[in-house]
């Protein structure tokens, strides 16, 4: 009976996992292509540095430490998800632990010093968000539902971490009854503090609650993180590898202009010529994101709200409307929204809304200096600065919405070659100056 | 000294080719703050014998602040113009003292048809000075000095350049301080994506006034920057304080050609 309980919550379980990254995976193929299947040896590079060897968390060590291991603590647990899985299905106890002696009293022992380490962690990262206040885990883009997001994924681990330590624990104990111990690192230890004097049947129905609040803990951590920034967790790894790799301060050049201004610049160009059969009637820049490219979605999906950008924003740290982590949480919601407005009404139809404007405003846009500071920030290769600077391209080529100020600024450099008013001829001024 | 400057076209009707071309940019030619760095540059390269041009009149905007700005079109005319005047001229290598001409035409061109090789000014004079071209006057000028340097967004983060500047500084008699705030977590100066030619948006505080909190922190006597749009807004940051007296700012160049009686 507790087999078949078990067998049918995994496999609901993963169902619905799969029936949501299936969901994740059509709303990231709403962007537009983007080709990033070259460079591989330097994409695997950058995802083992950047995704599994967390290099760019380093830069603040004590967080960093903390998020480690958790991180760690995380990755070695789904071993023992194995024997978990293992056990579900076979009815069997602790499968692996006759077989494997003395290596697996090693690898529990290391998950349960992970597992204290992460309880430290999680609880340290409680405090800092909630009682310490850490200013760009305080921000205003993360009132109400992403602070409680943060605060339940926390909750999440310290409950999970807690049945581990049940279920090792009662065990230990029950083995102690026998004369014997399992000989695990911490719950050797713990179990006789928690648990020691206890009956036989409560200590079984103790570990049972153990065993099975685990795998459902883990079930339920599996099915929460699509609806979650804690998503980061997988979407690290896809996003780090197809990271842009040509250097920062590289903007694409638009195809589709530069087509137009060939024309434009080409005498024997036919101005009534009907255009190629292969034209795509799109827009320029980037209006909402259907515009943008399938990695800047795949981004949005990818970010936890760490907020390392927007702290290092100078924009936002002298007080504008500009926060590059709001770019991502917004490009993140509209996609979901439109995602399941299209799943609901057909892929063709539209919502009548849109990324600009019911989203992120002009100010907001107009207030990046093209630094790259969020760029370089971002522990999982997230780039800020290209949605932004589609959108600007949209407010500016489509909607001719450009501050006064760069008006003049682009009718100087069109009709005299400068940002500023100076005749051609005066360039060579300064080598006859004193 | 007087400096000696030719044109690409002068050079080409005398039948001869430089070696690289010294890209002036808009504000090196038409900011007087930024002339000056310019004279700096080609004194250094007037006292090395670096065979170079500029082009002159026929230089044009390379268009990046209306890419940033956002405005492709503008951009793209402009630089597909450039490009066929430089291929026009087989032009091979480029210097600049504009880290923004210096992004633009080392990363944006390649992909319009101008494949340069593309060096920021502070490269060029590290050559120099590496390979015994130039060097350095015992004269005092820094003498117990301390200097800062001010990484610009699209020289440092933009392209990883950040020890070529610093490299020549330390060469100097003087003393690097570094701000909170260097290399690749250094604070914009708030011109770039082409701020430097709007207000700032609504906010509590400008960039510039931000980052020259920094530099007055270090309590160095010269800030240094290897941008002309950096150059202008740390001089603002500096003259809001109050600070002209006790705090310079200068290009690299400058420091240099100053380090080398020039």
């Amino acid at each position: 009976m507790q087999q078949l309980i078990f067998g049918v919550l995994t496999l609901a379980s993963f169902g619905f996992f799969a029936f949501n990254l299936r969901k994740i995976a059509q709303n990231i193929h709403m962007g537009l292509p983007l080709d990033r299947s070259d460079r591989k040896a330097d994409r695997w590079r950058t995802m083992l540095l950047v995704a599994l060897g967390q290099k760019k968390m380093f830069t603040r060590p004590i967080p960093a430490l903390l998020h480690l291991a958790l991180y760690a603590s995380f990755v070695i647990t789904q071993i023992e998800l194995i024997e978990i899985l293992v056990d579900g299905i076979s009815g069997s106890h602790r499968f692996f632990q006759e077989s494997l002696g003395g290596f697996y009293t090693f690898m529990i022992s290391f998950i349960e010093v992970l597992s204290v380490l992460a309880f430290i962690g999680t609880v340290a990262f409680l405090a800092r968000r909630n009682m310490l206040k850490l200013p760009r885990l305080n921000m205003k883009e993360l009132a109400g539902w992403p602070t409680q997001d943060a605060n339940l994924i926390l909750v999440f681990e310290l409950i999970l971490i807690s049945f581990i330590f049940t279920m090792n624990g009662a065990d230990e104990v029950l083995q102690s009854y026998a004369g014997n111990s399992n000989g695990f690192a911490i719950s050797s230890q713990l179990g006789p503090i928690l648990f020691d004097g206890m009956s036989n049947h409560t200590l079984h129905i103790l570990e049972q609650i153990g065993w099975w609040g685990h795998i459902i803990m883990v079930y339920t951590f599996m099915n929460y993180l699509p609806y979650s920034k804690h998503l980061h967790i997988f979407m690290a790894f896809p996003n780090t590898y197809y990271s842009k790799l040509e250097p920062k301060g590289q903007f694409t050049n638009m195809q589709s202009v530069t087509n137009e201004v060939k024309l434009m610049l080409d005498p024997n160009a036919d101005p009534y010529a009907a255009p190629a059969a292969d034209a795509v009637a799109s827009r320029f820049g980037a209006k909402d994101v259907t515009d943008l490219s399938w990695k800047n979605l795949m981004d949005a999906y990818s970010c936890t709200e760490c907020g390392r950008c927007t702290s290092a924003c100078p924009a936002n740290t002298t007080g504008k409307l500009l926060s590059p982590r709001k770019i991502m949480m917004d490009t993140r919601d509209r996609m979901v929204e439109l995602g399941d407005y299209k799943r609901k009404n057909g892929p063709d139809t539209e919502d009548g809304k849109s990324l600009l404007g019911n989203y992120i405003t002009e100010e907001e846009l107009w207030a990046c200096t093209s630094c790259n500071a969020c760029v370089q920030e971002c522990p999982v290769n997230i780039d800020p600065l290209s949605i932004i600077m589609d959108l600007r391209r949209f407010l500016v080529m489509e909607e001719s919405k450009v501050p006064t100020e760069l008006t003049g600024m682009l009718t100087n450099i069109e009709n005299n070659g400068a940002p500023w008013q100076f005749a051609p001829t005066e360039r060579m001024n300064w080598a006859n100056e004193d | 000294m007087s400096i000696q400057v030719r044109t690409m076209a002068d050079m080409m009707a005398a039948g001869e080719s430089p070696d690289i071309l010294f890209w002036v940019g808009c504000a090196g030619s038409f900011d007087d703050r930024a002339k000056k760095i310019t004279k700096a540059l080609v004194k250094i390269l007037n006292h090395c014998k670096v065979n170079f041009a500029v082009l002159g009149t026929e230089e044009s905007c390379t268009g990046d602040p209306a890419k940033r700005a956002g405005n492709e079109f503008t951009f793209q005319m402009q630089a597909l113009m450039n490009i066929e005047l430089l291929n026009g001229y087989e032009v091979k290598k480029i210097v600049t003292a504009c880290p923004h001409c210096f992004n633009t035409l080392k990363n944006e061109y390649p992909g319009l048809g101008g494949t340069y090789e593309v060096i920021h000014h502070t490269q060029l004079i590290q050559d120099l000075i590496n390979t015994g071209k130039l060097t350095l006057a015992d004269n005092g000028t820094f003498k117990g000095k301390k200097i800062t340097f001010h990484d610009p967004c699209y020289l440092g983060r933009a392209n990883d350049v950040y020890e070529a500047p610093r490299e020549l500084i330390e060469k100097l008699d003087a003393a690097l301080v570094e701000m909170k705030r260097c290399k690749t977590n250094g604070l914009c100066c708030g011109a770039g994506g082409a701020q430097m030619f709007k207000e700032a948006e609504k906010g509590n505080k400008e960039i510039n006034i931000e980052r020259t909190e920094d530099a007055i922190e270090t309590s160095a006597n010269i800030i240094a920057t290897g941008c002309p749009f950096c150059n202008t807004m740390m001089t603002d940051g500096i003259k809001h304080f109050e600070k002209e007296e006790d705090v310079k700012v200068m290009d690299i160049a400058e420091l240099i050609a100053n380090a080398a009686d020039l």
